[in-house]
C-alpha cells in the first residue's frame, strides 16, 4: 500500500503532526522558537554527514542537533553573551558550514531546495518506519516528563521545591526537540520545521483554555495542515514544506475569528 | 540516620552567596512536625533566601541542609506566570501532584476561592491568586509547608482567616511550617519558634524570648516588643557591599 509516493508522504506527514503538536505547545510556552530554528539549521550539517558517510539521515541529524544543543548549553554557561545572540551565532554558522561542506562534496548531487523546503517525493518506506517508531518513542518520553516539564514551565522554583527535578526534564526535552527535527526534515525541510512546531500550537492557543486542550487542538491543526498542504502540493506542484506551512497559516488566521467572537461575547 | 523522627528539615550553618555577595549566612534552624517556625526581619535580610535553601532550590550553598521529607508544599513570594500557557485554577491545582477532585474542592473552599475553580489563572486578582496558591500548597497534604509571605495582597479579614487556617493546618495535618511573615501579631501568637534574620541570625527562640531580646528590639524597635504590632526598625550595624557586618 506504500507503493504510491503520495500515500507515503501522507502517512509520514500524519506521523510528524502527531509529534509536532504537543512539542510545539512547549516550544510556544517556553519561548523556544528561535532555539528550534537553531537546531533545525544545524540539521544541514547532519544531512551532509549522512551523505558523506552513508548514514541514515534522521539518525545523523539527530546526533548533530543534539551536539549543537550541548554546545549551546555550554556557551550559555561560559560566556556573557545574551541567549538570542548565541542562538543566532550557532544557527547561521552551522547553516553556513553545512552549505560550504556541500560545496566540497562535488561527487554527490544535492537537491538543495528539497533539503531546505521538503520534498514529498523523497519519503521512502524506511523513512516511514523511522518517523513512526521515532515519533512513538518521542511521545512516550514526553508523556513521562509531562508533569515536571509543565510544572517548571509554569514556575521553575515551585517544580524544584516540590521535588519534580525540572533540570532533568529540560535536558530530556532538548533531546526530544533534536529528535523531532530529525524525523521531520525530509518532509518539511530544515527552514520550515519551526513553523510546523509553532503555527499549529499558536492556532491552538487561540481556541484553548487548558494545556491539554491546547495540545489536542495543536495535533488536530497539524494533521489538517499536513493533509491540506500535501494535496495542494500535489495539485499545484509546489514544495511540500511551504504548502503545509501555508495551510497551517490559514488555520491560524481562521482561529483569530474565534478570538474576535469571544471578545464580542464578553462585551 | 535521623535521630529525631519529628525533624523534617534541618539547616546547619547554611548560607548562600550570589556574585560574591552573601544573601544570607550562618543560618541554623530545624522545622519539626506540627511546629511553626517563623522567619522575621527587614527587607533584604535573607528570609526568602533561607526558605529557598531549606527547599533545595539553591544548590551551591555553604553549610548543609538535611531534608527528611519529599512531601513539600511551597507558596513562593513572587510568582510570575507566563500567560502564553492557558491554564485554569483547576489545572494549576494538579500542577505538581495528581490529587483527588474532592481534595481540590476542599482546599479551595478552605481558602474561600471555590467559585474560581474553572476561571483562567490569568484573570484572577492578586489576592485571589494568593488564596489559590495557598490552596494548591495545602491540597497535597504536605509534611512540610513553606509559606513566603502567604497573605500578601489579601484583604484584612481574609488575612486573619488565612492565618487561622494556617495554624489549623499545622495542628490537623501535623505538618511542619516554615513561615515568612511581616505580621508580628501572628508571629507572636501562633508561632512556636521565631528566627530573626538580618543577613545572619540576629536572635532566635520562642516568640517571648525573641520579643525580649535586645537585638530584636534594636531591629524592630522598642514598641514592637511591647505591643508587638509596630513595624519599625533600627540597625545596630550596617552591612558592607561584601555583606560583612560593621558595628555602628
Amino acid at each position: 500500500m506504500f507503493d504510491d509516493f503520495f500515500i507515503r508522504a501522507l502517512v509520514a506527514g500524519i506521523g510528524i503532526a502527531f509529534v509536532t503538536g504537543p512539542l510545539g505547545c512547549f516550544v510556544v510556552w517556553r519561548r523556544l522558537s528561535y532555539f528550534g530554528d537553531t537546531l533545525s539549521h544545524s540539521a544541514l550539517l547532519g544531512v551532509t554527514m549522512a551523505y558523506t558517510f552513508d548514514l541514515n539521515i534522521a539518525i545523523s541529524v539527530f546526533l548533530i542537533s543534539s551536539v549543537i544543543a550541548l554546545i549551546l548549553i555550554q556557551l550559555q554557561k561560559k560566556t556573557n553573551l545574551p541567549g538570542d545572540a548565541l542562538l543566532g551565532l550557532l544557527a547561521h554558522s552551522s547553516l553556513a558550514v553545512g552549505l560550504v561542506v556541500i560545496g566540497f562534496l562535488t561527487f554527490i548531487r544535492f537537491d538543495i531546495m528539497g533539503l531546505l523546503f521538503g520534498d514529498i517525493l523523497a519519503v521512502t518506506t524506511d523513512d516511514l518506519l523511522v518517523i513512526w517508531t521515532g515519533g512513538a518513542l518521542i511521545l512516550i518520553v514526553l508523556k513521562l516528563i509531562w508533569k515536571p516539564l509543565l510544572a517548571s514551565t509554569v514556575n521553575y522554583e515551585l517544580a524544584e521545591a516540590e521535588g519534580l527535578n525540572p533540570d532533568r526534564a529540560k535536558a530530556i526535552f532538548t533531546i526530544l526537540m533534536a529528535a523531532v527535527i530529525a524525523i521531520s526534515i525530509k518532509m518539511v525541510g530544515l527552514l520550515l520545521i519551526t513553523g510546523m512546531l509553532i503555527i499549529p500550537a499558536a492556532m491552538a492557543r487561540n481556541i484553548s483554555d487548558s494545556p491539554q486542550k491546547m495540545v489536542l487542538f495543536s495535533i488536530i491543526g497539524g494533521l489538517l495542515s499536513v493533509i491540506l498542504g500535501l494535496y495542494s502540493s500535489l495539485e499545484f506542484n509546489t514544495s511540500s514544506g511551504p504548502s503545509i506551512i501555508a495551510a497551517a497559516l490559514i488555520l491560524f488566521i481562521l482561529s483569530l475569528f474565534k478570538i474576535k467572537q469571544s471578545i464580542k461575547l464578553k462585551n | 540516620m535521623n535521630s529525631n523522627n519529628n525533624i523534617l528539615v534541618k539547616l546547619n550553618n547554611a548560607g548562600f552567596r550570589q556574585s560574591e555577595k552573601w544573601l544570607v549566612e550562618g543560618v541554623s534552624l530545624t522545622v519539626e512536625k506540627g511546629k511553626i517556625v517563623t522567619l522575621i526581619g527587614p527587607n533584604g535580610s535573607g528570609k526568602s533566601t533561607t526558605a529557598k535553601i531549606a527547599l533545595g532550590i539553591y544548590k551551591n550553598i555553604e553549610g548543609s541542609v538535611e531534608k527528611y521529607t519529599t512531601k513539600v508544599g511551597y507558596v513562593p513570594q513572587k510568582i510570575s506566570i507566563d500567560w502564553t500557557l492557558p491554564i485554569r485554577v483547576h489545572d494549576f491545582m494538579l500542577l505538581t501532584e495528581t490529587i483527588e477532585d474532592s481534595a481540590i474542592d476542599e482546599a479551595l473552599s478552605l481558602t474561600g476561592v471555590i467559585h474560581l475553580k474553572n476561571k483562567n489563572l490569568g484573570s484572577l486578582s492578586g489576592g485571589e491568586f494568593q488564596r489559590v496558591l495557598i490552596a494548591r500548597a495545602i491540597s497535597k497534604k504536605p509534611e512540610l509547608l513553606v509559606l513566603d509571605e502567604p497573605v500578601q495582597g489579601v484583604d484584612y479579614t481574609g488575612e486573619i482567616a488565612l492565618y487561622e487556617l494556617i495554624k489549623k493546618i499545622s495542628d490537623t495535618l501535623n505538618c511542619g511550617i516554615l513561615l515568612i511573615s511581616h505580621d508580628l501579631h501572628m508571629v507572636m501568637t501562633a508561632t512556636d519558634h521565631v528566627v530573626c534574620l538580618n543577613g545572619h541570625v540576629c536572635c532566635s527562640g520562642s516568640p517571648l524570648d525573641v520579643a525580649k531580646n535586645n537585638e530584636y528590639k534594636a531591629l524592630f524597635g522598642e514598641k514592637a516588643s511591647q505591643i508587638l504590632t509596630t513595624y519599625e526598625h533600627k540597625h545596630d550595624h550596617v552591612h558592607s557591599d561584601q555583606g560583612e557586618i560593621k558595628k555602628n
